[in-house]
């Protein structure tokens, strides 16, 4: 079905059910418990989730199957978050347009990116796709200030042009980012016993396209250009002695990861219509590159996986701050709890970054092939205990050993 | 008038000479060893060949066609396949996948973007792949990755992906380099069987003077960037200008 193997295909379904259940999956603590902070499944979040989701997924297409390590992709990003506003600005609210144009940009800046770093491979690499990328960043931090709000950033006004549409409502508001007149920022509620669901359109524009791009992505994988790709990482002096030139392979990956990060920058336009410099920056490049690393890179779930990870641990460990801490802690016995309190704190509110520091360690460490390679593990461990028993020839089996320290 | 033709080829490094005025003609669909000692130029001479080093001075031509100033790809393309002195292959993929690029390359040129449709829908290419597999006898391999094969079916996979391009000239470096004696039998046996099944070129350059006597039909000898003598293996044997400058040393 859909042109898959049953592998990825159970894949491909499992990823969509997770996507359009989120909503409830996200929010499994009733809201007036004490748990409730870690619900994730509030749509500013799960919007940020899918979104970066197709961000690291356009990055694996890069980084896991040619192995070329770009240190640039933020640049792609905010440059389709710019041309998506302007679109707003200038044409219509309607999304379409928006992220059509997004991607386009995106496409464009990667390609004449890539065409110049391409030259070079391995470091030299990572360091020319970083310094296009800070060039883009002081370029719109400053030089082009008219075009992109330096750094206050870019946004709506109320006397943009807007040929299609109109430049404000009726009641004098900057309209809001539609589909087809569903506005994005429309949500509906559920409340079922203590619990409560929250459905938003943005989300589910987001998540469909996210969906799209993934099974895009699992196409692209399985297809002979993956394959290509894969043979660029492997060994491109025997791929150019198979008569095979590896530099408009690496080129297409990167102008395509460049669309999916477009894209991303895109959607993010169509959930909350600014722009602004610091989406360009280098750290933001870098997360997305830990959010392959430590989801898996070169797997096809795991730049999701990550990008989830990141961004849960990003708006939810960020928000405990000592109060909180202090609450949990509070049926210790007097000594111990402020002793607790002290330890955690620092991994804690601002410090989230130490916490996500220290995962990456370990991940790095123990499972080099991320969150999916200790998925992999654990399965392997159920398998090993059931196979032993089912296969089990009393005809055929060594005879027990005496140990050796016997 | 051979598909191969080396003229007048000089090739310095700083101020060694590796190549001083080559001169060789390789015969269609003859086997033609290169053999010389240490640092004679016989690498030097393929890099020439292949496109990874440019001659100062001089011309190769590759039926009728000059290979000089092209890329390495572009030299494939015209019809020359190479095997590496250690087997280059795709060690990250699998032996069946490794197999089918070369086909791939064959058939599509040197870029083609097909990033929707499965491979295994790509029915020709996989039927090539499965019977050039068949051929050397690695069919039962085809899922394993590459880099887990031992040394002799790295080299026999390696053959399989020239192979499956159905070259002209065929330029092996050095194919038993470091190879046990049964797996060096094993590689002549297979290079005969090609030999002998295809209209194939095959220009060796081998240090075994045991591969070389059982392969070749006409010999080079290189000596000092310079070639010596050429001839059939049985006038080589004899020759005692070669013995002086090879065989007596080696011997």
């Amino acid at each position: 079905m859909f042109g898959l193997d049953r592998k990825d295909l159970t894949l491909f379904l499992v990823v969509v059910a997770l996507a359009l259940f989120a909503p409830f999956l996200l929010n499994p603590f009733p809201s007036d418990s004490g748990l409730a902070q870690f619900n994730a499944g509030y749509p500013d979040l799960m919007q940020r989730f899918v979104i970066f989701g197709i961000f690291a997924i356009g990055f694996n297409i890069l980084f896991g199957l040619t192995g070329y390590l770009s240190f640039g992709h933020a640049a792609f990003l905010g440059v389709g978050s710019y041309a998506g506003v302007w679109m707003m600005k200038l044409l219509t609210m309607n999304v379409i347009p928006a992220i059509i144009i997004s991607v386009i940009f995106a496409g464009l800046l990667s390609a004449l990116i890539g065409w110049i770093s391409l030259r070079r491979s391995g470091i030299y690499f990572s360091i020319l796709t970083l310094a296009f990328a800070q060039m883009c960043y002081a370029l719109a931090y400053s030089v082009l200030t008219p075009i992109t709000g330096g750094e206050t950033g870019l946004q709506l006004n109320l006397d943009d042009p807007r040929i299609i549409g109109a430049s404000q409502t009726a009641e004098g508001n900057i309209p809001v980012p539609h589909l087809f007149g569903l506005e994005m920022n429309q949500t509906w509620q559920l409340g079922m016993g203590g619990w409560e669901f929250t459905f938003s359109a943005g989300y589910y524009l987001a998540a469909v396209v996210m969906l799209v791009s993934f099974y895009l992505a699992i196409r692209l994988f399985r297809s002979p250009f993956g394959m290509m790709l894969r043979a660029v990482k492997s060994n491109q002096q025997r791929m150019n002695y198979t008569g095979l030139n590896s530099r408009p392979y690496t080129l297409a990956a990167f102008v395509i990861s460049g669309m999916y990060a477009g894209l991303a920058g895109g959607l993010m336009v169509a959930m909350d219509p600014l722009a602004g410099a610091e989406r360009m920056i280098w750290t933001a490049s870098g997360e997305v590159v830990l959010m392959t690393i430590l989801g898996g890179a070169g797997t096809l779930i795991g730049p999701v996986l990550g990008a989830g990870l990141i961004k849960y641990l990003e708006n939810i460990l960020s928000k405990i701050n000592k109060g909180v801490l202090e609450q949990w802690f509070a049926v210790m016995p007097d000594g111990i709890d402020t002793f607790l309190v002290t330890i955690v704190y620092p991994f804690i509110g601002k410090g989230w970054h130490l916490t996500l520091g220290i995962i990456f360690m370990l991940v790095v460490i123990f499972l080099p092939g991320g969150l999916v390679e200790g998925a992999q593990r654990i399965g392997k461990l159920f398998r090993r205990t059931r196979k032993p028993a089912a296969t089990d020839d009393p005809e055929h089996h060594p005879k027990p050993q005496p140990h050796v320290g016997e | 008038m051979g598909i191969l033709e080396v003229k007048d080829v000089n090739k310095n490094f700083g101020g060694l000479k590796a190549l001083s005025d080559v001169n060789l003609s390789v015969r269609e669909n003859s086997v033609h060893a290169i053999i010389g000692p240490n640092g004679a130029g016989k690498s030097t001479l393929l890099n020439c060949l292949v496109g990874k080093l440019i001659p100062d001075t001089g011309s190769v031509m590759f039926d009728g066609q000059s290979v000089l100033g092209r890329k390495p790809h572009e030299i494939n393309q015209m019809g020359i396949s190479r095997v590496f002195q250690t087997p280059e292959i795709f060690g990250d993929l699998t032996v069946f996948e490794n197999v089918m690029i070369p086909c791939f390359a064959s058939r599509d040129g040197a870029f083609r973007m097909h990033a929707y449709e499965h491979t295994r829908h790509e029915t020709d290419i996989v039927s090539m792949a499965e019977q050039m597999l068949a051929d050397v006898k690695m069919l039962e391999k085809r899922d394993i990755h590459a880099a887990s094969l031992s040394r002799g079916d790295k080299r026999r996979l390696e053959m399989a992906m020239c192979l499956v391009q159905r070259p002209r000239l065929l330029l092996l470096d050095e194919p038993t380099a470091g190879m046990s004696r049964a797996d060096t039998n094993n590689t002549i046996e297979l290079l005969r069987e090609i030999r002998d099944k295809r209209d194939i070129t095959m220009a060796i350059i081998e240090h075994d003077m045991h591969v070389v006597f059982s392969l070749a039909e006409r010999i080079t000898v290189l000596a000092q960037g310079t070639p010596l003598v050429e001839d059939t293996p049985e006038n080589i044997k004899g020759h005692p200008k070669v013995q002086e400058a090879y065989l007596g040393e080696a011997a």
